[in-house]
């Protein structure tokens, strides 16, 4: 069976689809730009990695 | 074969029919009333925050104003102006309209909330109800004075955009929002009294059609009148200054006058000139409100710059 990719649909439609396409790449980029600017408004946050940090250690502990 | 045959028959919708929906000259003012309520308060916020909240605000804006097409599919198929539109020219189902207008509120609701916090999402959700519920549904087709009470949607824009910064509400932000909500009955009672017939024949109970347009000419007066000094008063508060209190004084006065000039007119002068005086009172209002907001945005540059006025 021959397979027929390009349907009259999809050039009748390409106006519309090209939007939605456009859009969705907008909104992706929207929310990456909030995220990266989310993530670096607050500032260095603490958290325990590899090196050892003892000013995270709990004091008074056991 | 059938549906094939009628889905050719049928005016496809592009693209740019979706944006129609969503009433772009509507959304222009939303965009730039609420950049103006965002960048007057005394809180900065990150840029890109900022914008996409406008952006936000402004596809909220949007959504109801597709609710509202929905809605009104059959009195907008009556009036002349209207009649363009995707729903009632047929080029997009009302069952697709509503659900554009459904879809795009939740998204705009939440990343409002995301992006900003949940006090400017909440506003904005209350804007899209009483816009699509309150006015196009309950007030639009029952009361003459459902242009006073819905103007309160399009008053709303400001003060979420302060909302997005302060996160909360204030008396400079209630004062912007009621700026608008005056501003809105002799904007559109002015555009009434010269497309009178465009409301009358679609059966909307406008001012003019119910208590004539004697009594609408007065209310234009009155509001005008009333809206004044509340326009002037901003001036006054920690977000005006010299530069607004200025432009408010001019632009108020002209528009006293033209009210003014209104009141007088009989419908013979009027229909004589084409409703000449209405048409220019309707054409500055749009001038007026985009003046006064434009003072406001003056203003919180001098302040940046240390030149407050009360400061």
């Amino acid at each position: 069976m021959k397979l027929q990719p390009l349907h009259e649909l999809h050039t009748r439609r390409f106006g519309r689809n090209l939007g939605v396409g456009l859009l969705l790449a907008l909104f992706v980029a929207l929310v990456f730009g909030l995220t990266v600017v989310k993530v670096t408004s607050i500032g260095p946050m603490p958290a325990f990695d590899h090196a050892v940090r003892p000013e995270l250690v709990p004091q008074g502990g056991e | 074969m059938t549906d094939i045959h009628l889905a050719e028959q049928s005016p496809e919708a592009g693209f740019g029919d979706y944006v129609q929906l969503l009433k772009p000259r509507v959304m222009s003012l939303v965009v730039f009333t609420a950049a103006v309520g965002l960048l007057v308060a005394p809180v900065s916020v990150h840029p890109f925050v900022a914008a996409t909240a406008i952006l936000f605000i402004a596809l909220g804006a949007g959504a109801s104003g597709a609710l509202n097409m929905w809605w009104d599919a059959d009195i907008d198929a009556v009036m002349r102006r209207t009649r363009g539109r995707p729903v009632p020219a047929g080029r997009v189902a009302p069952d697709e309209a509503l659900a554009v207008g459904l879809a795009l509120s939740g998204i705009a609701v939440v990343m409002l909330g995301l992006a900003a916090n949940w006090v400017a999402a909440g506003l904005l959700a209350f804007t899209i109800f009483f816009y699509a519920v309150v006015y196009t549904m309950w007030l639009k087709r029952t009361t003459p004075q459902n242009i006073v009470i819905g103007g309160a949607a399009g008053a709303f824009p400001p003060m979420i955009g302060w909302a997005v910064a302060t996160g909360g509400v204030s008396f400079e932000s209630a004062l912007m929002f009621a700026l608008i909500f005056m501003w809105t009955p002799p904007h559109f009672w002015a555009l009434a009294l010269f497309m009178n017939d465009d409301y009358s024949n679609a059966g909307v109970p406008m001012l003019t059609v119910t208590h004539g347009r004697r009594a609408t000419r007065a209310h234009v007066l009155a509001y005008t009148l009333a809206l004044a000094p509340l326009a002037v008063g901003i001036g006054f508060t920690a977000i005006g200054g010299w530069v607004y209190l200025a432009v408010a004084v001019a632009l108020n006065l002209w528009f006293i006058r033209g009210a003014v000039a209104i009141w007088r007119r009989d419908e013979a002068t009027a229909e004589a000139d084409r409703y000449a005086v209405e048409k220019r009172f309707f054409g500055f209002s749009l001038s007026y409100l985009f003046l006064h907001f434009g003072a406001l945005l003056v203003e919180a540059a001098l302040r940046a710059q240390g030149w407050g006025a009360w400061e």
